[in-house]
């Protein structure tokens, strides 16, 4: 081994690593903090589950989940290896202290070396196989929301996965090629069956031949992992360093809520503007992520925006984010700088330039198009938070008054009357009048449960019915609830998501001033997007009240005997929608399914269900914007994947703007299954006392 | 004072407007009443001819290049000479951009007080009471006039079709009245200058000769919806129209507007969907045969005057319309 | 270019109304108040116009409960001034009183531009654009949807909406007064947090109303109106209604039995 022209190669490449590293490193040190030093053993825990055991990886598409984990635990030990061949360059029987022959941890360790060696190339085998003959879409950009991904060059994970298999190959046969040459017999051959076997095919070289090759094959395995170690902070590859890390600085509990504005009062700092309008902007956490993004495409493959035909896919908007941090051309394609309209930005002027003046970073249509769903975050390996900056970007937005049309008549509304759909707050309790009963009024009688209505429970003609359900269960199993009456407001779930947080805050006070006037112990509510904000958002503020769905409250009632319930569905075929904000942000999903079951109905799943479940579309704000341009709703391609189950009798909600959306589209795509809302069943199936 | 009943004539491009003809019908039954005369005034630059069809006891003709095209100060001015020199007890003038822009500045130079959006004008008693609209048309105001009063009236049409009120007749005199020469002020130093006149692009369809129209709102939400209005008017064989939210949102093109400010149209249908019946929209919609509104909103206006209405939401009555038709063959 | 617009607070329809007692007024104990949808355009028109000429927008309103709400907003969205007259008489319903009021305090302004909405829903007694003309003595153009500046700063060419789509352009010496119907462009969206910002910051000019009685008009009485053939409700839902309709159709020989128009 030519000690100083590996000394020499070593050195070069060590430090234009460091010195491509370190400007990565000034763009995270230069980016905003993120607040992520706190609850170190949640994160530790996830980083075990998500990180090291490649959690996500193991429960999406297969078997490219498990290949690449086999990559991962391969490497882990095969840096071992690499650490044994380069010290090799200074003695060539080198061994990592502890890890050597007659050593007890030597034999496990050429065992393990071994067996990575083989499941590494095996699993990059296989992944060249998917980019150079199966050509999976997926890799290569989903939908026209991916045009600029799609028409870059995708030679860089071939070549690193050649390369992946040169640094395997090349290991063995300098390890094989090193057997024969000082006829090494020991554990050296016995525990590494592989190697051994590299070795059989060698040694009818001859020692001294052996030697060559095995030197040939420890240069290349050495230099290729230096070639390596430099595309690394270049590459996609980067999240090999970066992806531990960001897993571990991922947002913790609660997972629903997005971080408050710091809204600079009274008056934002001069030049500067809520959220994130240029890369300057972004947290280190964001920058973080833009350096993580494998563009594996899992995120884009579970978006319903995308699906829908949206201008939208998650993967392009960090690689877009990323590009744009690494002032590289194709971040400016026409379409991220054309949506700013020229006359409104003459007329506003804006207040900082972005990085290199592009004051665009990513452009109005591909933000508004997000239902903020979390989907591509439950499907990120590497711990991205899309939805979170995509709402920082939101709030630039509207900083500066470039609010979607219909979305701004919406906010306007909620701001006057404090409902999405502009009718007097008088008109709020209209869907309790055909009751039988008066449902108490929680700001003048003292109530156990205060009902959190919703706007769309209390307006939507399809959702009162449920709600005046959901009350008359509540009134015959005889529990003490109450509502805000004309007193309550839209919660503001989807005002945050929208990115309004001065909207946001205002409905926050207004709300919490209402419950300070009522008497109640814990709140539920049938609306799984207020439940997310009153849960998870509000207590910042100063609520303390526990906050239930309704499937919740309803589940303990029947666990502790105050609800009866007969299976009188026997032989009705449902399945059931987890909503976005109940099953995947709040975990909340073995609820209802304990209902359905004890109804007698006989649950069908989706292919797509629980924290996996695909997005009615109407999230984000998005159920008050323009719809025209999707090829297909999100919630039409759902209806269609319920019928894929064959007989359906019925598809069942639990919330009222799926129940909502579903309706529609289960009206225009003519499906043969009623759309329900679960309380339909439980009213079927109470029993009398 | 006397008891004259003065009426602007709203003439543009040679055509005197059907509005003029309403009010002089109003002025000569309060003419009537008043002992006075009902006279119409007409302002313009070869406005002669004009001055035949109108059925008012005079014509006051005042002619002046300045008045060639509807200038608002030189109207204001001319006006002023008039109300100065005859003294008359009422001046009414239509409910339209020339009123609104002309009656109150007249109002203040000569000292009369104005009602404006007014609906009716009865003597009761010998007092002149004026009904007018106001908050949108949700409610009447009653005010009596005792001395002189200029008065800008809303369109007749949607009062007949309700049933108040008698139709106005819209005639052309038999014989032609007596006209008078009436000499401008001085019309030099004025800060107005008219440039130009534009009309709309007609486009593929003129709402105004059609015998159905199923217009829309702002509660059609949204251009993608239109859509559903379309179905329904070609299973009626009409077209799609709407309200000005709908055209200043760019959902239909302006010549698609019903209302004050778009098109007059007298449909044999016409129907309502999501639209309040703020009274600018009102006032395009000359009384059609049938007039049927589905708004989710109990109180909106439109249900005052329509014939049937439905507060189930427009985007089920829509399509159920449209299906219920193809069935009508069956 | 300086340019003022008049803020006027306006009852939201939204809500239902109720008559007051003596049946003269409306009950508005409860209403609600927003600022005038025309107004709102007036704002719009007069914030653009101030950016293209590099000019600067003053609003300015009478003092009512709750009209910093609109002034602050205007503030947020960009006007340079914000005014509130105080000290004002009790009737300030119709627009006679506030007319005479706000020309005496817009003529010492020194304003190139009055802008304001074409209509109110309380204007009975007269558009507030042309009264203010009128006291002011200023050329008058209302039911405008478009206000350009012109090269000189002496003149304006306004685009007036007549019926039927037609539109006049004009040209209009200043200062002039203009009623605007609505503006080139959908009224901008202020965030909440700038118009909270504003409100921190504080910066209207409160100033004494120049003591002018004005002549108020005398409503004899409010009342809602019944016409006589009120609409005949649908009962029953969408599909029953569509059915029903799809039977009057045909009676009325509008709709042929056999499908299409008659």
């Amino acid at each position: 081994m030519s000690q100083p022209l590996f000394a020499v190669a070593f050195v070069l490449a060590l430090l234009a690593f460091v010195w491509t590293l370190a400007g990565r490193m000034r763009l995270l040190l230069r980016a905003r903090p993120a607040g992520r030093a706190h609850q170190l053993r949640a994160r530790t825990r996830r980083l075990a589950l998500d990180g090291l055991g490649q959690r996500r990886l193991l429960r999406g598409e297969q078997p490219a989940g498990i290949m690449h984990a086999l990559i991962f635990w391969g490497f882990l030990v095969l840096l071992l290896q690499i650490i044994t061949q380069f010290g090799r360059a200074v003695n060539a029987s080198w061994n990592i202290p502890v890890l050597g022959p007659g050593q007890p941890l030597g034999p496990p360790f050429f065992l393990l070396r071994d067996l990575a060696e083989a499941a590494v190339s095996v699993a990059a085998v296989y992944m060249l196989y998917r980019r150079l003959i199966a050509h999976t879409p997926r890799l290569f950009g989903l939908t026209g929301a991916e045009d600029r991904y799609r028409t870059q060059p995708h030679r860089e994970g071939a070549l690193i996965l050649a390369m992946i298999l040169v640094i395997m190959a090349g290991g063995l046969v300098a390890d094989g090629g090193r057997l024969v040459a000082q006829n090494i017999h020991g554990q050296e051959r016995t525990f590494a069956p592989l190697t051994a076997l590299v070795a059989d095919l060698l040694s009818g070289l001859g020692r001294r031949d052996a030697r060559i090759v095995g030197e040939v094959g420890w240069w290349l395995h050495c230099l290729t992992v230096l070639l390596f170690l430099e595309l690394l902070p270049r590459s996609k590859h980067f999240h090999i360093i970066t992806a531990l890390p960001n897993v571990f600085f991922a947002k913790i509990a609660p997972a629903g809520a997005i971080p408050a504005a710091a809204l600079d009062s009274p008056a934002p700092a001069p030049g500067r503007s809520p959220g994130v309008t240029a890369a300057a902007d972004l947290s280190w956490k964001q920058v973080l992520d833009a350096f993580s993004c494998t563009e594996c495409g899992r995120c884009s493959a579970v978006c319903p925006a995308t699906a829908a035909g949206a201008p939208l896919a998650p993967r392009q908007l960090i690689l877009d984010l990323r590009d744009n941090l690494y002032g590289r051309k194709s971040a400016r394609a026409d379409s991220v700088t054309a949506l700013a309209e020229p006359e409104a930005d003459a007329a506003m002027a804006q207040p900082d330039a972005g990085v290199d003046g592009a004051a665009v970073l990513v452009a109005d249509a591909v933000l508004w198009s997000c239902t903020t769903c979390a989907a591509c975050m439950e499907a990120c390996p590497v711990g991205i938070e899309h939805v979170p900056t995509i709402v920082e970007l939101r709030r630039s937005l509207v900083d500066r008054g470039h609010v979607e049309p219909l979305m701004q008549a919406t906010l306007e509304r909620i701001a006057a009357q404090g409902n999405a759909y502009g009718k007097s707050a008088r008109m709020r309790p209209r869907w309790t009048r055909s009751l039988g009963f008066k449902i108490p009024d929680a700001r003048k009688q003292p109530v156990d449960y205060l009902w959190f209505v919703g706007d769309v429970a209390s307006f939507d003609e399809r959702a009162q019915a449920s709600s005046r359900r959901l009350a008359q269960i509540l009134h015959d199993v005889g529990i003490s609830f109450g509502i805000l009456y004309d007193g309550e407001r839209n919660a503001g779930n989807d005002v945050r998501r929208v990115g309004e947080e001065g909207l946001f805050e205002l409905l926050v006070e207004h709300n919490l001033d209402a419950f300070a006037g009522a008497q109640f112990k814990a709140i539920f509510t049938a609306d799984p997007h207020s439940l997310n904000t009153l849960r998870n958002e509000y207590p910042a503020y100063g609520l303390e009240a526990p906050v239930q769905h309704y499937t919740e409250l309803l589940c303990s009632l029947l666990a502790d005997g105050s609800l009866t319930l007969r299976p009188a569905l026997h032989g009705l075929r449902v399945t059931y929608h987890d909503p976005c904000y109940l099953g995947r942000y709040n975990h909340v999903t073995d609820a209802p399914r304990t209902l359905i079951s004890a109804t007698g109905a006989e649950l069908v799943e989706m292919p797509r269900h629980g924290a996996g479940t695909f997005c009615c579309g109407a999230g984000g704000g998005r159920m008050w914007m323009d719809d025209s341009g999707l090829a297909e709703r999100p919630s039409e391609l759902r209806i269609r994947e319920a019928q894929q189950l064959g007989e359906i009798d019925r598809f069942v909600v639990s919330c009222p703007k799926d129940l909502a959306m579903y309706s529609d589209a289960a009206t225009t795509l003519g499906a043969h299954f009623q759309v329900t809302e679960l309380t339909a069943l439980i009213e079927e199936a109470i029993s009398a006392p | 004072m006397t008891g004259d009943v003065f009426v602007l004539v709203e003439h543009h491009d040679g055509a005197v407007t059907e509005s003029t003809y309403e009010l002089l019908a109003r002025a000569r039954s309060l003419a009537a009443a008043t002992g006075g005369r009902a006279v119409a005034c007409l302002l313009g630059h070869d406005a002669r001819p004009l001055a035949d069809g109108l059925a008012a006891d005079a014509v006051l003709l005042m002619q002046d290049e300045a008045l060639a095209a509807f200038v608002p100060e030189a109207y204001v001015a001319a006006l002023a000479t008039l109300l100065q020199a005859h003294d008359p007890r009422l001046l009414l003038i239509a409910n339209s951009t020339v009123g609104i822009d002309v009656a109150a500045p007249l109002a203040v130079s000569s000292g009369r007080p104005l009602i404006a959006y007014c609906e009716a004008l009865a003597i009761e008693d010998e007092t002149l009471v004026a009904t007018s609209q106001v908050y949108g048309g949700r409610l009447r105001a009653e005010i009596e006039l005792r001395g002189p009063a200029i008065v800008t009236v809303v369109g007749s049409g949607l009062a007949v079709s309700r049933g108040d009120g008698e139709p106005l007749p819209v005639v052309e005199s038999a014989s032609a009245p007596a006209i008078e020469l009436a000499s401008a002020p001085d019309l030099s130093g004025l800060r107005t200058r008219f440039i130009a006149r534009h009309e709309p692009d007609v486009g593929d369809v003129d709402i105004a000769r059609e015998d159905v129209l199923v217009s829309v709102g702002r509660g059609i939400d949204g251009a993608e919806n239109i859509e559903l209005a379309e179905d329904l008017a070609e299973a009626l064989g009409g077209a799609v129209s709407g309200s000005r939210p709908v055209i200043d949102a760019g959902w239909l093109p302006k010549a698609r507007q019903v209302g004050k400010s778009g098109q007059r149209v007298k449909p044999r249908l016409y129907l309502a969907c999501g639209i309040s019946g703020a009274p600018e929209h009102l006032e395009g919609l000359a009384g059609p045969e049938l007039l049927v509104a589905i708004n989710t909103d109990p109180n909106a206006p439109i249900f005052d005057v329509a014939d049937y209405g439905t507060t189930e939401d427009l985007f089920d009555v829509l399509p159920a319309l449209v299906e219920a038709l193809h069935g009508a063959g069956a | 270019m300086k340019i003022a617009v008049v803020l006027r607070q306006t009852v939201d329809l939204v809500e239902e109304l109720e008559l007051s007692e003596d049946g003269t007024d409306i009950e508005r104990e409860y209403v609600t108040l927003k600022l005038s949808e025309w107004d709102e355009q007036a704002l719009e028109e007069a914030l653009l116009l101030a950016e293209e000429t590099g000019g600067e927008v003053g609003v300015i309103a009478l003092d009512e409960p709750d009209v910093e709400q609109i002034l602050y907003t205007a503030l947020a969205k960009g006007a340079a001034h914000a005014t509130k007259l105080m000290g004002l008489p009790d009737d300030l319903r119709w627009s006679g009183p506030r007319a005479a009021i706000l020309a005496e305090w817009l003529g010492g302004g020194g304003f190139d531009l009055v802008l304001t909405g074409v209509q109110t829903t309380e204007d009975l007694d007269g558009q507030i654009s042309g009264l203010l003309a009128g006291r002011l003595g200023l050329p008058h153009a209302a039911a405008i949807i478009g206000v350009h500046a012109d090269d000189g700063g002496h003149t304006v060419t306004v685009e007036q909406e007549l019926a039927g789509g037609v539109v006049h352009e004009l040209a209009v010496e200043l200062p002039a007064v203009i009623g605007v119907q609505s503006s080139r462009r959908p009224p901008r969206y202020v965030p909440i947090s700038r118009i909270r910002a504003a409100i921190s910051a504080g910066g209207i000019e409160e100033v004494a109303a120049p003591a002018i009685p004005g002549e108020a008009i005398g409503v004899r009485r409010l009342f809602a109106p019944r016409s006589s053939s009120q609409a005949e409700m649908l009962v029953g839902d969408a599909d029953a209604v569509a059915e029903r309709l799809a039977a009057i159709l045909a009676e009325r020989g509008i709709v042929s039995r056999l499908g299409g128009v008659a």
